[in-house]
């Protein structure tokens, strides 16, 4: 049933007036070849292969005319504002995703500035408020001579008036962190629009495919097709999408643990 | 302590240093790939290396290799932090001679706990 139904599809694909004459003139051949006419089968089977012939190029025609619109949809011209805006996101993909990769690595860079010069401040609150409360301990214990407690006041004042600077320029870096985040709205916006330009593409080359599959068709040419290389591990392939779902992938560290201690690890 | 830290990303370099100076490890310098941080190791007495993988001209694996080959360097600590999550790529970098393997992402806690260990085996 399914090599049948193959066959009447590729029926419809031929034009009817191309089915027509290939059924009558291969009529006349079995007639002429069992008349014993054999100059007169030579020329049918030569008028047969122009009929193939001329089917062919009206396919191939077919095609130039599709692929030119497809070629034409690819570039689409702009016929509005937001057509046109649109375009000039899509038209250079990778100049897009290279500003992805500069603004994210901007960001990263800021917040990591911002953080570094935050860490030394949020040690030395934590490392002077230890000591003050050791102080503080010995103060109740009442371990304290009043040279030292006068120290020791004049220590906790300094350390209050520090501790409200340093706590308020931490707050800065912190808000500042918050909006050095900003990258993800503009990053994600061009990489969805990245997305939309791969589907179409992906789209076109699909019709691509189906075109010349009907050439092939009519030609009657099987490729060859190389096996494709395996794509070797050994300089690395980045990081694995949908990792859960994969058999040799690992999922996390817990993963890579379990599998270096079974090697003996 | 001297650590060499090899990445092509400055970012995971400054975020891997970060990590090793809270450790302690204040004496670290950085390489953006293989080719770069061969001659490094060579000349410059390092104690410990922490690298990527996947990474322009020589990849973590091959500096591995070319370390495990090097009578001066083959006994030198190897820490990989790598995003490559293939089962068949961790075995290859364990029969290349990896003394720890961290996938990414990963915490600061794991850094440190797979670092200890790749000391505590040393010491």
């Amino acid at each position: 049933m399914g090599s049948m139904s193959k066959r009447e599809k590729d029926h419809q694909s031929l034009d009817p007036e191309v089915t027509e004459k290939l059924r009558n003139q291969a009529a006349e051949l079995v007639e002429q070849v069992n008349a014993g006419d054999y100059a007169r089968a030579m020329t049918l089977i030569n008028d047969l292969s122009e009929v193939r012939d001329q089917s062919l190029y009206r396919e191939v025609g077919r095609l130039t005319r599709s692929l030119h619109e497809a070629i034409r949809n690819f570039q689409i011209d702009p016929r509005n504002a937001e057509q046109s805006e649109a375009l000039s996101m899509m038209s250079d993909a990778s100049d897009r995703l290279e500003y992805v990769v500069q603004m994210t690595s901007k960001a990263a860079n800021r917040t990591m500035d911002l953080v570094e010069e935050a860490m030394p401040r949020a040690s030395s609150m934590r490392d002077e408020a230890a000591e003050l409360r050791d102080e503080w301990q010995r103060l109740r214990r009442r371990e304290m001579k009043p040279s030292e407690f006068r120290a020791l006041y004049a220590r906790i004042d300094t350390f209050f008036i520090n501790l409200n600077a340093d706590a308020g320029a931490t707050y800065d870096n912190l808000s500042e962190i918050l909006l050095a985040q900003d990258f993800q709205d503009l990053t994600g916006q061009v990489i969805q629009k990245v997305t939309t330009l791969v589907k179409e593409v992906e789209e076109h080359l699909l019709n691509l495919v189906v075109m010349a599959s009907h050439v092939d068709q009519m030609t009657g040419t099987v490729h060859e097709l190389e096996e494709k290389e395996k794509e070797s591990s050994e300089k690395g392939v980045g990081p694995q999408i949908n990792s859960e779902e994969r058999e040799d992938v690992v999922s996390g560290q817990d993963d890579v643990d379990d599998l270096l201690s079974s090697l003996g690890f | 302590m001297k650590i060499l830290i090899v990445d092509d990303f400055s970012t995971m370099r400054r975020i891997i240093k970060n990590l090793l100076r809270d450790l302690g490890f204040t004496n670290t310098d950085e390489a953006d790939d293989g080719n770069t941080a061969l001659p490094m190791l060579k000349s410059g007495k390092y104690d410990f290396l922490v690298t990527d993988w996947n990474m322009p001209g020589m990849s973590g694996l091959d500096l591995l290799k070319e370390v495990r080959a090097d009578d001066d360097l083959k006994t030198l600590p190897v820490l990989m932090v790598t995003a490559e999550a293939k089962r068949d790529q961790i075995v290859s970098a364990a029969q290349a001679g990896v003394n720890g393997y961290v996938v990414k992402p990963f915490t600061a806690a794991v850094l440190k706990e797979k670092i200890e260990k790749i000391f505590e085996r040393i010491q």
